[in-house]
């Protein structure tokens, strides 16, 4: 075997009062797309910030060998001149500047001080073709380009600064499937070209798919490197999730429990003839004419890909939280009732679970207790004022039943792991005791252990009796827990599936059926 | 801000703490929780260095009961606009118009009592309605409109230090009812036999420490019955002890003078109920929410642009109230009235922990920042430095006290 191209050794950081990295190893042979997994706070991010200088030498113990040389990074500058680049899951784009200015962002194609744009248009050019993006003209802002398109600009970047080494923090989280594949596409290209890669992600199946090896961690510490490709037997998701979690998950959905009360089955969420309009270009449809019923206790799925218009629908429905309204109505109930602001909706009894948590979800620097509050303060009022000792206690109740991991419930949400956040957002709404909860992507980001808790909350809501809304670009998550499944496309309602009938691919020729009729 | 540890409630500025409880335990226990109020407590030991600091350089001077009722006095008009420019900062904005608005108000006040002779509680509370319809202008502009904060209020700087102008017509008006001076120059009546100390404040401050002690006792318990985690008792015998010496102290303090200055009472009164309302009430709640993330906060049912009307609305009438208290200690209304007030007014908030994207900070914490600043001032002037000096050092305590604020959070890994 030729030499490694990285190999990071006994790495150990420790954080006031946490141990984050004990004695952990990593090695990456050249040319290699090398995946690392385990569940949010393994280590993963923290092992990454210490490879790229985030964490400078010296505040860990250990050593890092990049191309056989120890290396002692200062700060992520000095990672990038040795060709370590590390792309997060955050974009690090500016939204207000062009393709070719973002490439070349701290980089710039100058002589003497001054920008060459000639140079630096070519050269985006260039680089942006290598991406696959070559019908983008390098002068487009990048605030007016898909999310999926971003990811690639991101790459282009990295390629600019004559990258060895690639390191891809969940790339594909916010991606729909086709961006995706054409994502991993690019990275088996460039390890063709001998650009080695470390892919952080939990989507398993991706792993399976493009990586050569998967070093395993959980609590901190490696625990195993398993060969993916070429490996005999073929390496299964579920010995990838023993290792992540240190035990067998026999199931990745718990047994779906029923609700049996008097009103089980009567609808209670009914969604009319919904149209939506853009917000700023009023003259595009986003929803058109669409038509949903949830019946109590039941969970029912909303599948599509990027832009098919799901979040639109459901957060236009929660108090008119997105676009312009143009017709249909909600009923609740059997009830028609007024949504048109989002107190009217919640006061109606309908909560929507976000799916970006950091932006519409939780206030990241308050605490674990106030957020989860948040909406249901008139619910703790004694005498006109909150009471804090109930707060409390509601609080810790949820802290308790939803196993968040957090030192006290005083701590700042900002510094939660992701599947603990998402666990406090839903925990927010759960305390609202809504009747109909939609849910937009509520394990997105979030590692297989948490993803089956969170599957048991929604069971167990479900089991209460309340409509459950379910929106996932994951199928095999609406197959393993909806008990019905509407599929979007381009703003419309193209199909609704039972569970018996549904599969993978019943599902995806729903959702491409109206883009296949057009295109 | 656990609200297991903060104590909000003394309306003295407490000296430092004392440390080191018996035990080691009790020392971890305590530097867990001043861990948690780092800002707050940081800021409550600077500024107890900064007393200690200016009582031994200045002989003693500092801590004299009259001095000490001058700083109370000589600062009541910037603590109480620092207050509401806490919470507007909170809720992320900003509001450079209270200087101008304080002199407009002050002039009104002045126009109303000496040229068209109004007894001067009506004068007092028109003020105050004219503040609050001041505030709900910008508040108006701000929230329904969709204007940033820091034009609205630039442009409201330039309007109400006009319209002082106008309604004052250049001219200093003066006198006022000594009703109207005692807003800021009085002190609580005396009763009762002759001793040698303030009677009424000496009654007032039992009073309180009683109320404090109950309070804490009140609240162990419910903590108790609800099996949440409390101080370990002898921290918390030690937390009502602490309590109890900063009343005593601060009662003596101020009954060997002449008693608790009216003006006093009034900032304790907005400070207790300020905090109350940000802490416990719904729409203080809210105003932190909105501060820390809009969206979020829209998106779980907040009513974004009233609590932001609110906010300015309430700002309004506290600049108001200030103006006024200006007034009355000056006795007269003068054009000049409140100028830069603003600019002192947010630097006490950001001393006092506010942070620039709003969502953090409480209003004791603007109280400290504004002692902070009150009592170099004072301090300052004792030791015979210029003013000159005074701003040079006003200006770097700033910018320390926001440096370390930056330092610790990157420290703590926010």
């Amino acid at each position: 075997m030729t030499a490694a191209v990285l190999e990071m050794r006994s790495i150990t950081k420790t954080f006031p009062g946490v141990t984050a990295l004990a004695d952990v190893s990593l090695t990456v042979a050249p040319g290699e797309i090398h995946a690392v997994c385990g569940e949010n706070g393994a280590g993963k991010s923290t092992l990454m910030k210490v490879l790229s200088g985030v964490h400078p030498h010296g505040s860990y113990e250990g050593e890092i060998l990049f191309e056989g040389e120890p290396c002692a990074f200062k700060d992520i500058g000095a990672s990038e001149e040795r060709g370590i680049v590390i792309i997060h899951q955050e974009l690090a784009l500016v939204p207000y500047l062009s393709i070719a200015e973002n490439i070349f962002l701290g980089n710039e194609q100058a002589r003497r001080g001054v920008i060459s744009w000639n140079e630096t248009l070519r050269s985006a050019a260039a680089l942006l073709k290598r991406v696959g993006l070559g019908a983008e003209k390098p002068q487009t802002r990048i605030a007016d380009i898909g999310v999926g398109k971003q990811q690639l600009v991101e790459i282009a970047k990295a390629l600019s600064k004559k990258v060895k080494l690639l390191i891809l923090d969940e790339p594909t989280a916010a991606l729909n499937d086709e961006d995706s594949r054409k994502l991993l596409d690019l990275i088996r290209e460039f390890r063709d070209q001998g650009i080695a890669c470390i892919l952080i992600s939990h989507k398993l199946n991706e792993i399976r798919q493009v990586a050569d090896s998967v070093t395993i961690l959980r609590d901190g510490r490696t625990i195993e490197t398993l060969a993916v490709r070429g490996a005999e037997p073929a390496l299964s998701e579920d010995r990838i999730i023993r290792g992540m979690v240190g035990r067998d998950l026999d199931h990745r959905f718990p047994e779906r429990s029923h609700y049996r009360g008097e009103d089980a089955g009567t609808v209670a969420l009914a969604v009319e003839g919904w149209t939506v309009r853009h917000p700023i270009d009023h003259e595009r449809t986003v929803v058109d004419d669409v038509s949903i019923e949830v019946g109590r206790g039941e969970i029912v799925g909303i599948a599509g890909l990027m832009g098919a218009g799901r979040t639109e629908l459901a957060m236009s429905v929660f108090g008119r939280s997105y676009g312009r309204y143009e017709s249909g109505t909600v009923r609740v109930d059997g009830r028609e009732v007024d949504t048109r602001t989002v107190p009217d909706a919640v006061r109606h009894g309908i909560a929507y679970v976000t799916e970006d948590r950091k932006t519409y979800g939780l206030n990241l620097i308050d605490n674990v207790m106030r957020n989860i509050t948040l909406p249901s303060l008139p619910k703790l009022r004694r005498r006109g004022a909150v009471d804090e000792h109930e707060e409390r206690r509601v609080a810790e109740g949820f802290r308790t039943s939803m196993n968040i991991k957090t030192p006290t419930v005083f701590e700042t949400v900002g510094r939660l792991s992701g599947g603990n956040q998402q666990k406090v957002v839903l925990g927010k709404w759960i305390h609202a005791d809504p009747e109909v909860l939609i849910l937009d992507e509520p394990t997105r980001g979030i590692d297989v252990g948490a993803k089956y808790e969170i599957y048991t909350v929604i069971d167990q809501l479900a089991a209460r009796g309340k409509a459950i809304v379910f929106i996932s670009s994951e199928l095999p998550e609406l197959l393993g827990m909806c008990d019905r499944i509407y599929t979007m496309t381009a703003g419309r309602l193209t199909g609704e599936v039972p569970r018996a009938e549904a599969t993978q691919e019943v599902l995806m020729r729903h959702m491409t059926t109206h883009v296949r009729n057009e295109g | 801000m656990s609200p297991v540890t903060t104590e909000k409630r003394g309306s003295a500025p407490a000296a430092p703490g004392g440390g080191g409880g018996p035990g080691g335990a009790l020392a971890g226990a305590l530097l867990a929780a001043m861990r948690n109020n780092m800002r707050q407590y940081g800021m409550l030991v600077a500024l107890g260095l900064i007393v200690v600091v200016f009582q031994v350089w200045s002989d003693g001077t500092l801590l004299l009961p009259r001095n000490v009722s001058n700083i109370v006095q000589q600062n009541s008009y910037i603590l109480i606009l620092a207050m509401g420019m806490m919470i507007v900062i909170i809720a992320g904005h900003i509001d450079l118009s209270v200087g101008s608005l304080c002199a407009f108000a002050s002039a009104m006040s002045a126009v109303m009592m000496v040229n068209h002779d109004f007894p001067w509680p009506l004068a007092l509370t028109c003020s105050l309605l004219i503040g609050a319809v001041a505030g709900a202008w910008q508040g108006f502009w701000i929230a329904y409109v969709g204007i940033p904060s820091f034009i609205v209020t630039l442009a409201g700087m330039l309007v109400f230090r006009g319209l002082t102008q106008i309604v004052l017509e250049g001219q200093s008006l003066a006198p006022f009812p000594k009703g109207f001076q005692n807003i800021a120059q009085g002190f609580l009546p005396e009763t009762g036999p002759e001793t040698n100390y303030h009677n009424l404040t000496l009654l007032l401050g039992i009073a309180i420490g009683l109320f404090l002690l109950w309070q804490e006792w009140r609240d162990r318990r419910r903590q108790l019955s609800y099996e949440l985690d409390v101080l370990p008792y002898p921290l918390w015998l030690a937390k009502c002890a602490f309590i109890v010496a900063a009343v005593v102290v601060a009662t003596l303090m101020l009954a060997s003078y002449r008693g608790v200055p009216v003006v006093l009472l009034i900032m304790a009164g907005l400070l207790i109920s300020l905090s109350y309302v940000m802490r416990n009430v719904v729409v203080g709640r809210h105003v932190y929410a909105l501060g820390g993330n809009k969206a979020a906060a829209t998106l779980s049912g907040v009513k974004d642009k009233r609590v932001t009307f609110l906010v300015f609305v309430n700002m309004g009438v506290l600049a108001a109230l200030a103006g006024c208290v200006y007034a009355a200690r000056l006795n007269a209304g003068v054009p000049k009235a409140g100028e830069m007030f603003e600019l002192e007014a947010i630097a006490a908030a950001f001393i006092g922990g506010a942070s620039m994207s709003g969502g953090i900070g409480t209003v004791f914490g603007a109280i400290i920042g504004g002692l902070v600043l009150g009592v170099l001032n004072n301090g300052m002037s004792l030791v015979g430095l210029g003013t000159d000096y005074q701003q040079v050092i006003k200006g770097l305590v700033l910018l320390a006290a926001v440096g370390f604020d930056i330092w610790n959070k990157r420290r703590a890994g926010v």
